[in-house]
């Protein structure tokens, strides 16, 4: 039997801008896989023992709020040290372009912005997961 | 044969021939939509208003139901306010960005806040690390305010502030700042947001639970009434519903809804519905479907005026009518070719106008990639005033009233609004329609109806899904220096050790006594902001007596 | 495999949440490799949350743990939404209200998507509490999907189920439908800062009371008598309604049972080796659940209030369970049930493999041309079943 997808949607820091999360939120949902939404306001630390207990494939992050550069890194660096780095960890927001070459060399795999269709976040996740599904 | 009959089997005519024609050369789709996903007819006409009435619907300009306006001459009297929302960064910056702007010829302040600021965290608090300064100035005492309004003579600007939660504390600064310039209270005009129930709906920066944030909220109205009289006590906002992805009727309708839930609780405390109510103020979004956006301003006049009149009673003509802000949708516009939001914020504007706002804000066509340049604040300002002063749209009142669609479109809209407004009632009110995750979840399945109607062109955004380029990453966005945290939390260590620290103290233990008790709390955190208590401690204070809010999230 | 199960045991909560990744799609080797948490499993106490959509069951979860925390236990929750019947997905929201204990490394919160159950836990439940017990969760509780009326799956894998009501439903209290109500070991009217509460309290204990005289009426040990009928009495006399009971007049004042004290209702039965010890004797040994009515609480999620009653009434109940034997039949039973589950989610699993598909085929064509008929058919491919499954290789062996 194939392993469902688990993609944990998470809100970084103070930023209260919600509408896209929840816009991929659900369409993940839509595509078949299953989601964890943690709401707003969450520590790094939160988000990555969430997607622990979890066993989540995926955190996707999503930050408008210009906190991306301090909070994003965060993640990352606490899965390493939790030994969990088979998550794929990507994100999108309002995010300058100048900052993504920056966030992919803390290990953001893929950053997408503002305009872009939900079934090109879909693809990019299944063709980047780290653990197979089978 | 009566004119209508007569029209109605000419039409029916038409018609005929139309749909035949039609075979050949059918019309571009087969459903026309609004914005808001409304059917639009073909062509509307006087059947389409069987039931007009002029005087009931429409009446004269500044007089019940004020469909028309709220004024009698409306902007061949004074145009409305332009007031560019503005913050970032330190108290210092923000102070030379405001003088800038009114150097501009822009004519009211309104003040951005930083996340921390809004959420009542002070910049040294570990939550607030990375977001001191981002997106708005950062306040944590009375010092970064008397900074941040430092050479603007208080009793000449009107300041709009957007702070919500920790609405009071902020309210307090800004009295005590001006008290220090020597202006009085009875001096001030502006506006606080203060609206904590679009927070919980759309905005995301509520504090408290509900019930203690209604009485921080009522005891708000209840001070101002006695001593800021001219203040704008709330700004009930739809903008943020509209933002985070509703349709216009929702946004009236949910923006509606938490204003009669503010009138409830106001009455339920003790206030004069008349006291109270010619000091609430509203404020719109206004997106690109330009007709629908004026009938939604129209109508949400409408509607407010019969239930501040038949539903609470007000006596007073002021308190029936709906005064509001517009700012232009920000989530229109886009991060593809973004000289292009200049055109859509255009027609944004002149719906604002056409629909008789009392104030506005244009956005910047940099909108969907930072926080706005200066160049881009400018050519956001121009638009208005190139409206204001040379397309003629202000010269006359309400010039869209009579035309067929427009007021068809009005009225759709408020029965629409009525029936959500109902079934708001019937949850026990917006409170309870919130806490049951009601009207969040009727935002968000439109903004996911509006997201998969993008991505499967059915809604043509220009430069996003169609008519696309090839560009170069946009440059020259502006960057807030990421050195302002630090500076800030200096300042505040400064602070702290430098004030009367047994005054704070004091100040504090009679706000948490207040707060345990029935008594106004804008009078013991007025005391405690001029002791230069911070905006963290204060708040943190309060979040130990009234607990934290926990949203519910539903899909 | 083995790796993993070693370090569930020492409770490394990777190799937990993995394991229940594996248990979740169906893991054959997984499954097959429980076994070996036998020898540390059977120490949690499995406590089930169930009731209607919305009615706080998550936030009440939220408060339940920080109870349990408090009093030193360490906590695993199983938080069970239902999957979209059309993409398969699922929107996981449980969690989201007990996110603050996230960093508590005492607690471990896992959602759980119901992936087509329908009985509001999802297949995996049973051997995913079996995991966490196993990785020294003193507690584990189940939240199920708020779906309504059909949730009654959760009786199978826990040992006490929370039955959480609201007020405002509806003229009818909606909990209370034929079969939810014999599921509940204790009740819970949540929000009961709305109006109402005490009116849904007062119809529940009415409707329990019901139920108990009605069980009265058809079980041997039935009449007048027993000790159910004489509980209140007890309660009232020996002071174990403070157990289960919150006091009147608590702070906020709003969940506080006042009308409890002035009426004792009747609650859990006394312990046998306390004053009724011997009652508990002389009656014919055994006790059956018909005669624990169940407590009646009512609790603020949202606020906390009444929670900490709620825990209390909890531990109370345990004891009960235990020292009636009502927990090691119930046990039993659910074991006997997931024995039952297993062998036809194995047939199911056995009618999938190529040999019997083809077998299956075949009759069908029988069937079809008329050489045989449907029951003589299927007890054929029965008997090929038992066959095949005899000799089909068992990941375990
Ligand atoms: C809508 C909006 C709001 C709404 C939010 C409603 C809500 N509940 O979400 C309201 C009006 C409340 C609001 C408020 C504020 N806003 Co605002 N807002 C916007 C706006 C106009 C659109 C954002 C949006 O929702 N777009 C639609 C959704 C569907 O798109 P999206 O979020 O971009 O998501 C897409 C992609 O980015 C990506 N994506 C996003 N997240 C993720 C995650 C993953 C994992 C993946 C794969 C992809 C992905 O995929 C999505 C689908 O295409 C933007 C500007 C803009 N046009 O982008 C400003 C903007 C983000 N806001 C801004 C600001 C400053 C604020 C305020 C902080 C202002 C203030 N000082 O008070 C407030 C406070 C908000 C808060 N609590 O944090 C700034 C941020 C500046 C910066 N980063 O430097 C912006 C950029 C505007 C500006 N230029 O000034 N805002
Ligand atoms: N007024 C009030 N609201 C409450 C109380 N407890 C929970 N709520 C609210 O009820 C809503 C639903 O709470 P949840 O805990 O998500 O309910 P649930 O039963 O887990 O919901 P599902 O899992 O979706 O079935 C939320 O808005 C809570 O804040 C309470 O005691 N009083
Ligand atoms: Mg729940």
């Amino acid at each position: 039997m194939e392993r469902k997808i688990r993609v944990l949607i998470a809100k970084p820091g103070l930023d209260g801008h919600d509408r896209g999360a929840k816009v991929i939120a659900r369409a993940l949902r839509d595509a078949g896989m299953e989601v964890i939404y943690t709401g707003l306001r969450q520590t790094p630390e939160q988000i990555v023992s969430a997607a622990i207990q979890e066993d989540v494939d995926v955190i996707g992050l999503s930050i408008l709020s210009g906190a991306h550069n301090h909070l994003f890194p965060r993640v990352v660096e606490l899965l390493k040290q939790s030994g969990a780095e088979n998550v794929l960890v990507f994100g999108g927001g309002v995010i300058p372009e100048e900052d993504i070459p920056f966030l992919k060399s803390k290990g953001i795999a893929e950053v997408f912005g503002p305009g872009t269709p939900t079934s090109k976040t879909i693809e990019f996740i299944r063709a980047n997961l780290k653990r197979p599904l089978n | 044969m009566t004119d209508l009959e007569k029209l109605e089997q000419d039409f029916n005519t038409w018609t005929t021939k139309v749909e035949k024609a039609n075979e050949k050369y059918p019309e571009r789709k087969k459903q026309f939509v609004t914005g808001s996903n409304a059917p639009v007819k073909r062509v509307y006409t006087p059947l389409d208003q069987k039931d007009f009435d002029y005087e009931k619907k429409l009446g004269l300009p500044g007089e019940f139901p004020y469909t028309r306006g709220v004024q009698p001459t409306m902007y061949r009297g004074r145009l409305w306010t332009m007031r560019q929302y503005a913050g970032f960064g330190t108290a210092e910056e923000s102070n030379a960005r405001y003088k800038y702007l009114l150097e501009q010829g822009q004519t009211g302040l309104s003040v951005a806040f930083d996340l921390p600021t809004q959420i009542g965290y002070d910049s040294d608090h570990p939550l607030s690390e990375g977001e001191v300064g981002k997106v708005g100035v950062a306040i944590d005492s009375l010092a970064d305010m008397e900074t941040l309004f430092g050479g603007i003579p208080l009793d000449k600007v009107s300041t709009s502030m957007t702070i919500n939660a920790p609405a009071a504390v902020l309210l307090a600064m800004y009295i005590a700042v001006a008290e220090k310039q020597g202006v009085s209270a009875d001096k001030l005009n502006g506006t606080i947001q203060n609206d904590i129930l679009k927070e919980y709906i759309a905005r995301g920066t509520y504090i408290f639970p509900p019930a203690p944030s209604m009485r921080l909220i009522t005891d708000i109205f209840e001070y101002c009434a006695k001593n800021v009289p001219n203040w704008n006590t709330i700004s009930i906002s739809g903008y943020h519903i509209r933002e985070a992805g509703s349709t216009a009727v929702q946004e009236v309708a949910f923006t509606l809804a938490d204003g009669i839930a503010y009138v409830e609780a106001a009455i339920k405390a003790g206030l004069d519905v008349d006291e109270f109510g010619p000091r609430l103020s509203f404020f719109f979004n206004a997106h690109n479907d330009l007709f629908e956006e004026v009938a939604k301003f129209r109508a949400a006049r409408r509607v407010w005026a019969h239930i501040m009149r038949d539903r609470f009673g007000a006596k007073n003509p002021k308190s029936w009518m709906l005064r509001f802000h517009t700012q232009t949708g920000g989530s229109t516009l886009t991060a593809q070719q973004p000289d292009n939001n200049i055109i859509r914020v255009t027609l944004q504007a002149l719906a604002a106008v056409l629909g008789g706002t009392q104030s506005l804000h244009t956005n910047s066509r940099d909108e969907a990639l930072a926080l706005p340049t200066e160049e881009a604040v400018r050519i956001a300002l121009r638009t208005q005033q190139i409206i204001a002063y040379e397309s003629g749209v202000a010269e006359t009142v309400d010039p869209l009233a009579g035309s067929y669609y427009v007021e068809s479109l009005t009225d759709r809209i408020e029965t629409e609004v009525l029936q959500y407004i109902k079934r708001i009632d019937d949850l026990g009110g917006a409170v309870k329609a919130i806490e049951q995750g009601y009207i969040q979840q009727e935002i968000q399945d439109s903004a996911y109806a509006w997201q998969m109607d993008v991505e499967k062109n059915e809604r043509i955004i220009v430069g996003l899904n169609k008519f696309q380029v090839k560009e170069n990453p946009p440059k020259g966005l502006l960057r807030v220096d990421p050195a302002v945290g630090e500076r800030q939390k200096q300042k505040l260590a400064a602070l702290r050790s430098s004030r009367d620290q047994g005054a704070v103290n004091a100040t504090l233990a009679a706000l948490r006594n207040a707060a345990r008790s029935a008594d106004n709390l804008m009078f013991p955190i007025l005391e405690a902001v001029k002791a230069y208590a911070t905006l963290g401690e204060i708040c943190g204070v309060l979040r130990e007596e009234f607990g934290e809010y926990k949203p519910n999230v539903m899909f | 495999m083995y790796d993993l199960i070693r370090r569930c045991i020492e409770g490394d909560v990777r190799a937990v949440a993995r394991l229940i990744t594996l248990l979740e799609s169906g893991d054959r080797e997984a499954y097959a490799a429980l076994y070996r948490l036998k020898d540390h499993a059977g120490r949690a106490q499995v406590i089930g949350i169930t009731g209607p959509p919305g009615a706080g069951k998550s936030t009440l979860a939220d408060k339940l743990i920080a109870q349990f925390r408090s009093r030193g236990l360490k906590v695993g929750v199983l938080a069970v939404d239902p999957s979209s019947p059309f993409s398969g997905g699922a929107i996981l929201g449980d969690r989201l209200r007990m996110q603050g204990h996230a960093t508590d490394p005492g607690v471990f919160i896992r959602s759980l998507a119901a992936r087509g159950s329908l009985g509001g836990i999802s297949k995996a439940t049973h051997a995913a509490i079996r995991v966490l017990d196993a990785a020294g969760y003193d507690i584990v509780l189940v939240e199920t999907v708020g779906v309504g009326q059909s949730e009654i799956d959760i009786v199978r894998v826990a040992d006490m189920v929370v039955l959480v009501s609201v007020p405002g439903l509806g003229d009818d209290i909606q909990v209370i439908k034929a079969g939810i109500m014999e599921i509940g070991d204790i009740f819970v009217v949540n929000k009961a800062d709305r109006d109402g509460a005490d009116r849904v309290v007062r119809e529940i204990r009415a409707m329990l009371e019901l139920q108990a005289q009605l069980k009265r009426g058809q079980t041997p040990e039935g009449g007048p008598d027993t000790l159910a009928a004489r509980a209140p009495e007890f309660l009232h006399h020996t002071g174990l309604a403070e157990g289960w009971q919150p006091k009147a007049g608590n702070e906020s004042g709003a969940p506080g049972e006042k009308e409890s004290i002035t009426t004792p209702k009747p609650g859990v039965l006394p312990e046998a080796g306390t004053v009724s010890a011997a009652l508990v004797n002389q009656e014919a040994g055994t006790i059956s659940a018909a005669l624990i009515i169940p407590p009646v609480l009512k609790t603020i999620a949202e606020t906390g209030d009444g929670v900490k009653e709620l825990a209390d009434a909890i531990f109370s109940h345990f004891e009960t369970l235990s020292r009636t034997g009502e927990l090691e039949r119930k046990r039993l039973e659910s074991i006997r049930y997931q024995l039952g589950q297993f062998v036809s989610n194995e047939i199911v699993h056995l009618m999938s493999l190529p040999e019997l598909a083809a077998a299956q085929d075949e009759l069908a064509h029988k069937v079809f041309s008329r050489k045989m008929d449907v029951y003589s058919a299927g007890i054929a491919l029965f008997h090929t079943i038992i066959e095949q499954g005899a000799s089909h290789e068992h990941p375990q062996a």
